[in-house]
C-alpha cells in the first residue's frame, strides 16, 4: 500500500441548523484501502458520506483529495464543474436504491457506457465492447445488455450500478448501504463479487453500512459511529473481536448468530 | 478484555517473551488462563492496553501494538500468519481458493496459487470432492483442515496456531506435526496452543506457562 493517502478529512461537522448531522471527524484514506462506516440510523453515517463525496457541504473542516495530478485539492474550493468531473471520472457513488444511481429508462449497456463518454471515450464498437465486459464481470449475462434495468431484480440493477461506477476505473468509492434490501443468498453474490473487484482493481472504498457482518467481509478498517461523532476506530477485526466502547460492544452483541 | 456494557476483564498482565527464527514455542496453562487472548493480540485481533509486540517485518522492526490498521494488514500478509480455531467462510467462495488467496496475495498467479493449494489439501487428506465447495456445510474437522492449509501455504516468518489439531484424527495430527516441522526447518517462528499432549511433545520446543502472567498474581 503507499505511503499517500489518497483523501485526507480533517475536522469535518455539519449541522443542519442547530442540529448534529455529524461533527469533528477526522481521518486518513489510503490507496486500495477499504474503511467501513457502521452505526444505527440517524447516527450521522450517511450525513458524513455526503460531505465527503461533496454531495453536502461540510459546516466546517476540511476534505482534500489526493488528484491523478499529484497535488491535493481542498474539494469546497473546486469548482462545480471539477467537482462533476471528479464524480464521473476518478470516484464512484453506490446508492442503496439501484434507481438512484442508474437511468431507468435507457439500456444496460447505454448506463455503463455513458460513464465512458463523460471520459471522452466516443468508438461505439470501444464503448460497447467494455460495456458488455463489464456486464460479464458482474454476472449480467449478455444479452440483456440492451435491456433497461427497469426489467432487472433487484440484485441485478445493484450489480449494474456498480458496473457503471467502475468502468471508468475510479481510484475512490463512495458506497451507501450497497446490500441493504437485497435478499440473502442475492448479497451473498453481491459481497463476493464487490470482495473480488475491490481486491482486483485496488480500490479504495467508503462503505455505509449498518451491517457489521458487511463490513466484517469488505473492510479493513472500521469506524462507529453515535450521534455524529466516531467513537472507536481501528482495524475491522479489532473493533468487532474486541470492542472497547459500550456502544460498540452494545453493537457486536447484538448481532444475530445463525 | 472488553465485552459488554463497558464491562473490563483482566485478562492477561505483564506478559513478556521472545520467540526465535526455527523455534516453536507453546503457550501452556488451563482453559481460560489467557492463551487464546495473547495469540489474538499478537496478530492484532485484541487491542493491547500496555506494552509493546515487536515483529521483524521486511527489514524493520514493527511494534504491532500500536501500529496503524494498514500496517497491521501489510504485516499480516508477508510476515505473520495464524491458523485459527474455526474457520470463518466467506459465501461462494470455494475451499480451493479460500486457501489460495494468502498466496494471490502475495502477487503468486491464480493458477500456481491453486496448484500449491491443491497439493496442501491433498496431503491434509481432504477429500477432492469438496475442494470446488465452499466450505460452510462441511465438518469441523473439515474446515480445520482448509483453514490449516490457509495458514501454511505462505512462507510467513512468523505463524500463531490456535489448536490447529483439536479436531482432527490421528493420522491428519501426524500430517501437522510433519508440517510444523517442516516449517521450523525454513526459520519459521511459531508460536501455538496445543491442547493435545502428544502433539505438544512432538513439536514444542519450550512451553511458556501462561498462567503466570495472571493479572491477580500481579495484584498480589
Amino acid at each position: 500500500m503507499s505511503a499517500i493517502p489518497l483523501l485526507k478529512v480533517n475536522d469535518v461537522s455539519k449541522f443542519y441548523g442547530s442540529r448534529i448531522g455529524c461533527r469533528n471527524v477526522s481521518f486518513e484514506l489510503y490507496p486500495g484501502e477499504v474503511l467501513a462506516v457502521v452505526g444505527e440510523s440517524g447516527s450521522g453515517k450517511t450525513t458524513l458520506l455526503s460531505c465527503l463525496s461533496t454531495r453536502l457541504m461540510p459546516t466546517s473542516g476540511i476534505v482534500e483529495y489526493h488528484m491523478r495530478d499529484g497535488q491535493y485539492r481542498d474539494l469546497a474550493r473546486m469548482s462545480e464543474a471539477e467537482r462533476r468531473f471528479l464524480m464521473r471520472t476518478d470516484w464512484g457513488f453506490v446508492h442503496q436504491n439501484p434507481a438512484d444511481g442508474l437511468r431507468m429508462t435507457v439500456s444496460a449497456g447505454a448506463n455503463v457506457g455513458e460513464r465512458l463518454m463523460a471520459v471522452g471515450d466516443r468508438h461505439y464498437g470501444n464503448i460497447r465492447a467494455s460495456a458488455s465486459d463489464w456486464l460479464r464481470r458482474v454476472e449480467i449475462e449478455e444479452d440483456r445488455i440492451d435491456d433497461q434495468p427497469r426489467a432487472f431484480s433487484g440484485g441485478m440493477r445493484q450489480r449494474l450500478q456498480i458496473a457503471r461506477n467502475l468502468v471508468t476505473s475510479p481510484r475512490l468509492v463512495f458506497m451507501d448501504e450497497p446490500t441493504g434490501g437485497l435478499d440473502v443468498s442475492v448479497q451473498a453474490r453481491l459481497l463476493d463479487l464487490l470482495r473480488g473487484l475491490v481486491h482486483d482493481l485496488g480500490l479504495a472504498a467508503i462503505i455505509v453500512t449498518h451491517d457489521l457482518a458487511v463490513a466484517r467481509l469488505l473492510s479493513h478498517r472500521m469506524m462507529v459511529m453515535k450521534d455524529g461523532a466516531v467513537i472507536e476506530q481501528g482495524l475491522t477485526d479489532r473493533v468487532l473481536d474486541d470492542p472497547r466502547e459500550p456502544y460498540t460492544q452494545l453493537l457486536v452483541s447484538s448481532i444475530l448468530q445463525v | 478484555m472488553h465485552l459488554r456494557d463497558g464491562v473490563r476483564l483482566p485478562v492477561v498482565a505483564n506478559v513478556s517473551f521472545s520467540v526465535k527464527a526455527g523455534e516453536c514455542v507453546v503457550l501452556g496453562g488451563p482453559s481460560g488462563v489467557g492463551k487464546s487472548s495473547i495469540l489474538k493480540m499478537l496478530y492484532g485481533n485484541y487491542g493491547v492496553d500496555e506494552g509493546q509486540i515487536l515483529m521483524e517485518h521486511d527489514g524493520r522492526l514493527v511494534n504491532l501494538a500500536d501500529a496503524e490498521p494498514r500496517i497491521v494488514l501489510e504485516v499480516r500478509r508477508t510476515t505473520l500468519g495464524y491458523v485459527s480455531q474455526f474457520l470463518r467462510v466467506v459465501p461462494r467462495v470455494s475451499a480451493l481458493d479460500i486457501v489460495a488467496e494468502p498466496l494471490q496475495a502475495r502477487g503468486v498467479t491464480a493458477a500456481e496459487a491453486r496448484d500449491r493449494a491443491a497439493e496442501l489439501l491433498a496431503r491434509l487428506n481432504l477429500p477432492k470432492e469438496l475442494w470446488a465447495l465452499p466450505p460452510a456445510t462441511f465438518s469441523g474437522g473439515e474446515q480445520q483442515r482448509v483453514n490449516i492449509a490457509r495458514g501454511f501455504i505462505t512462507d510467513h516468518k512468523i505463524l500463531l496456531l490456535d489448536e490447529p489439531t483439536a479436531s482432527l484424527d490421528a493420522k491428519n495430527r501426524t500430517v501437522v506435526v510433519e508440517m510444523i516441522a517442516e516449517k521450523k526447518e525454513t526459520g519459521t517462528a511459531l508460536i501455538g496452543i496445543f491442547h493435545d499432549e502428544e502433539v505438544r511433545e512432538a513439536v514444542a520446543d519450550r512451553i511458556i506457562d501462561v498462567s503466570e502472567f495472571s493479572p491477580r498474581k500481579h495484584a498480589a
